[in-house]
C-alpha cells in the first residue's frame, strides 16, 4: 500500500526524521493560508499523488509570493499529471502540500527496502540524490552504496556511521544522518514497510540535514496488524475495480484490453494474459480468484470483470487444486442470476471437481462456451472479443 | 524421485481447519502416509482417523514423522514453520499465501544451520506421483515417470504436468517453490537434487517475472546441469511496477523481466517454451533431441 508524502512526513516526524514544516491544502485559498502560516518565502507547492516523478511532470513548484502560490495552486488542483511512473491515464491532483523552502547545498538519496535474496533489510544510499535512483544505478552503479542490516540483531548505530562515512558526512551532519537511519529502520520494522525512501535528503547551506521528500510503502500482507496505517489508505488514488476486488481478497489489476480474465492462481493468470496476447488479443485485466475462493467471491470477481466497459468477452480459465471447480461454476451461475451477462463467456475447467463443475454449468442452461484446453479457450475468447469490437464499431 | 517417497511420514499442522481437513483427506486418498496432525488446544482429538497433538514436537515423538505440511492462516504461519524447524522436522512444506515478508525474513534466518528444508510458502507443495503427495496438487493429473518439475506457480504447474501426462510423459517429482519473494527451497536446490537423482532424466522449470531466481538458476545450469532442461517464464505481458498477484511477481527498476530471464536461460542451453500451452511439446522436443524420449514415455 502507498500513502501520500504529507502522511509519510507525519510518520517521519514521529520517528525523529527531520522534514520541512508543511500544511495540506485542498483549495487555493488554503494554500495561501498555509504559506502565510509558514511565515517566509519561498515555499514549495507539491501535488499529492501516488506516483514518483512529480517534479518532471510539473507537480512541484517553488513559489516566492502569495499570488504565485494562489495562481499555481489554482492550476494544479484538479489537474491531471502524467508522470512517467504512472499509467497513461495519469493522476488527478486532489490535494497539495505546502512546505517551507530550504537552501539546498547538496542532494542525497537514502532508502530502506527488503533484500529478498539475502532475507534482510538493505539500506541504499548515494551522494547523487534528487534524480531517479533507477537511472543512476544504470549509469553510475559505483555511486550507489548498499548496506545489509543483520536481521537477527537489527539495525545498530554503527551501521548508520558506516553509511555516513561512505556518503562523506562529518561532524553534526554525520550524527544527524545516524539518527535518520535509526528512525527509518524503526519505522520500517514497526509498521511492516516495504519501502522507506528519502529522495532527496538534503544538506542546507546552514548545515542541516532535511528529508525534502518522503515515500513510505507498506507490505499489504501485514496490514492486518496495522489498523493505524490502513486508515491512511486513499481510495481516490486507486482503480475502483481494484478497490472492489480487494474487499473480496481478489488479486485484480486493471489493464486496457478487451478480453476479461478470471483465473485461479497468479502464475496461470499471468500465463493466460500472455497467451491471449499471443493469439492477437489484449487482456482487460489480471485476476486471480485465489486458492480458497467461495461462491460469493467468484460471483464478485465475475461482476468486477464485467463492470469494465471495454470487456468484449470473458475467459474463465480454472485449474483446480485447492480450488474446487464446482465452486467456480456455482459462482458463475449466481452471478448470471443477479446481472445480465452482456458478453460471451468461454469456460475451461480442469482439476479438482472439474466433472462436477462442468455438469453444474451444463444443467444451469446458461449460454456459456465450453473449451477443452487452455489454448483452445484463449483462442475462442480472443476471436469473440475481436468480433465484439467489430460489432461495436 | 526426490524429497518425498513411500516412506515419508507426514504431519499436518492446522489439521482441524477446513482447508487442513479437506486436503488431509485428499492426501490420504492419494496414499500419503499422514501419521498425525497438530492444532494447539485440540490435542487428543482425531481427524479422519489421524491423531491430533498440541505441538509438532509431541506429534513427531509419538509418530516418527519426518515431514510436515502447514495449512495455517498467514498471521500464524511463520510461527508454525519455526515450530517445525525447532522440532527438527526434515522437510516442511508451507502452503499458506500472504505471510508478511518481515515474518518470512525471520523464518529464513531461523533456518540457517538447522536440519530442516522448507518448501514454500505460498506454494502448492510437492508430489512424487504414485508414491506420496504433500500438498494441494490434484493427484489424478500426475503419472509416475522420469521428468522433474519445478515451478513458482501452483496452477501453472498443474497445467504443465497435465500437458506432460497427456503426452505420455510421467514425472519423477513435481515441486512448487511458491510465489513469495522470500522462500525456502529455490530453483538451484532442486535442480541439484534432480541432477543427482538417477530416476530423473530431464527437468521442466517454470518461472515468472520478478526476482533473479531464474537468472541464477541459468548460471547454475550452464556450469553443472547434466540433464536437459526446458522452461517457461510467465509474465511477458505484465506491466512494469504492478504486482501480478504473487508478492514476488513484480518488475522493479527494469529487473526481473520475462525477456531477461528467457535470454539468460537460452544462453545456458535451456529450451524455453514460447507460450504456456506448449510446455509439454517443448519438453518432448528436448528429450527427443537428447535421445531419451523412449525412456521418458510412460509404459
Amino acid at each position: 500500500m502507498k500513502i501520500h508524502e504529507y502522511q509519510s512526513c507525519e510518520l517521519f516526524e514521529r520517528y525523529g526524521i527531520p522534514c520541512p514544516k508543511g500544511y495540506l491544502a485542498m483549495y487555493p485559498e488554503e494554500a495561501v493560508e498555509a504559506a502565510r502560516k509558514l511565515g517566509a518565502f519561498p515555499v514549495a507547492v507539491k501535488a499529492q499523488i501516488h506516483s514518483g516523478g512529480r517534479r518532471k511532470a510539473g507537480g512541484v513548484k517553488i513559489c516566492f509570493s502569495k499570488s504565485e502560490v494562489r495562481e499555481y495552486s489554482k492550476g494544479l488542483i484538479g489537474k491531471v499529471l502524467y508522470p512517467h511512473q504512472a499509467g497513461p491515464e495519469g493522476k488527478l491532483v486532489r490535494r497539495i502540500y505546502i512546505t517551507a523552502g530550504s537552501n539546498i547545498e547538496q542532494e542525497y538519496y537514502v532508502s530502506m527496502t527488503v533484500d529478498a535474496e539475502n532475507a534482510s533489510v538493505v539500506m541504499i544510499a548515494s551522494a547523487d540524490g534528487g534524480t531517479e535512483i533507477e537511472e543512476l544505478s544504470r549509469t553510475h552503479p559505483e555511486k550507489i552504496f548498499r548496506l545489509n542490516i543483520d536481521p537477527v540483531i537489527g539495525y545498530k548505530d554503527y551501521n548508520g556511521w558506516e553509511m555516513a562515512k561512505m556518503l562523506d558526512f562529518e561532524g553534526e551532519q554525520a550524527k544527524t544522518f545516524v539518527k535518520i537511519a535509526r528512525g527509518m529502520y524503526r519505522l520500517f520494522m514497526d509498521k511492516d514497510c516495504s519501502l522507506v525512501e528519502i529522495n532527496p535528503l538534503i544538506t542546507t547551506k546552514e548545515g542541516d540535514l532535511i528529508a525534502l521528500d518522503a515515500k513510505v510503502n507498506f507490505d499489504d500482507n501485514a496490514l492486518f496488524r496495522h489498523p493505524d496505517i490502513m486508515e491512511l489508505r486513499d481510495y481516490d488514488e486507486e482503480d475502483p475495480k481494484e478497490i472492489e476486488a480487494s474487499k473480496y481478497d481478489l488479486n485484480y489489476v486493471s489493464l486496457d484490453g478487451s478480453v476479461g480474465c478470471m483465473v485461479n492462481g497468479a502464475g496461470l493468470a499471468m500465463a493466460t494474459m500472455d497467451i491471449i496476447k499471443n493469439f492477437g488479443g489484449e487482456p482487460a485485466n489480471f485476476l486471480d480468484v485465489g486458492g480458497s475462493a467461495t461462491t460469493e467471491r467468484v460471483k464478485a470477481a465475475f461482476e468486477i470483470v464485467l463492470s469494465d466497459p471495454n470487456v468484449r468477452s470473458i475467459l474463465v480459465n480454472i485449474f483446480g487444486g485447492i480450488m474446487k471447480c464446482d465452486v467456480i461454476a456455482q459462482g458463475i451461475i449466481e452471478a448470471a442470476k443477479s446481472m445480465e451477462i452482456r458478453v460471451p463467456v468461454v469456460v475451461r475447467l480442469d482439476g479438482t471437481n472439474a466433472e462436477e463443475g462442468r455438469a453444474l454449468l451444463q444443467k444451469s442452461g446458461l449460454d456459456l462456451i465450453p473449451a477443452e484446453t487452455f489454448a483452445e479457450a484463449a483462442k475462442a475468447a480472443v476471436e469473440l472479443a475481436n468480433q465484439g469490437k467489430e460489432a461495436a464499431k | 524421485m526426490i524429497l518425498i517417497d513411500n516412506n515419508t511420514r507426514v504431519i499436518v499442522q492446522g489439521i482441524t481447519g477446513s482447508q487442513g481437513r479437506f486436503h488431509t483427506q485428499q492426501m490420504l486418498e492419494y496414499g500419503t502416509k499422514i501419521v498425525g496432525g497438530t492444532s494447539p488446544g485440540k490435542g487428543g482429538m482425531e481427524v479422519l482417523g489421524v491423531p491430533v497433538f498440541n505441538t509438532v514436537k509431541e506429534a513427531k515423538e509419538a509418530t516418527g514423522a519426518n515431514c510436515s505440511i502447514l495449512y495455517i492462516p498467514p498471521a500464524f504461519a511463520a510461527d508454525g514453520i519455526m515450530e517445525a524447524i525447532d522440532a527438527e522436522i526434515e522437510l516442511v512444506v508451507c502452503i499458506t499465501e500472504g505471510i508478511p515478508v518481515l515474518d518470512m525474513m525471520r523464518v529464513k534466518n531461523h533456518l540457517k544451520g538447522k536440519k530442516t528444508r522448507l518448501v514454500g510458502p505460498n506454494c502448492p507443495g510437492l508430489i512424487s506421483p504414485g508414491a506420496s503427495k504433500v500438498g494441494i496438487l490434484p493427484g489424478y493429473i500426475h503419472t509416475p515417470g522420469h521428468v522433474g518439475v519445478i515451478s513458482r506457480s501452483g496452477t501453472l504447474t498443474y497445467e504443465a504436468v497435465y500437458q506432460l501426462t497427456t503426452l505420455g510423459i510421467g514425472q519423477s517429482t513435481a515441486v512448487g517453490i511458491g510465489g513469495d519473494p522470500i522462500r525456502g527451497t529455490g530453483f538451484i536446490d532442486l535442480l541439484d537434487m534432480f541432477n543427482r537423482d538417477p530416476d530423473t532424466l530431464a527437468v521442466v522449470m517454470i518461472g515468472e517475472i520478478g526476482g533473479c531466481g531464474e537468472e541464477d538458476a541459468a548460471e547454475w545450469i550452464r556450469a553443472h546441469m547434466k540433464k536437459p532442461v526446458c522452461a517457461f517464464i510467465g509474465g511477458k505481458t505484465a506491466p512494469k511496477g504492478k504486482r501480478m498477484g504473487h508478492a514476488g511477481a513484480i518488475i522493479n527498476g527494469g529487473k526481473g523481466t520475462q525477456a531477461g530471464k528467457v535470454e539468460a536461460l537460452e544462453k545456458a542451453g535451456v529450451t524455453v517454451a514460447s507460450t504456456p500451452d506448449k510446455i509439454g511439446e517443448t519438453l518432448v522436443e528436448v528429450i527427443k533431441k537428447a535421445g531419451i524420449y523412449e525412456k521418458c514415455l510412460t509404459k
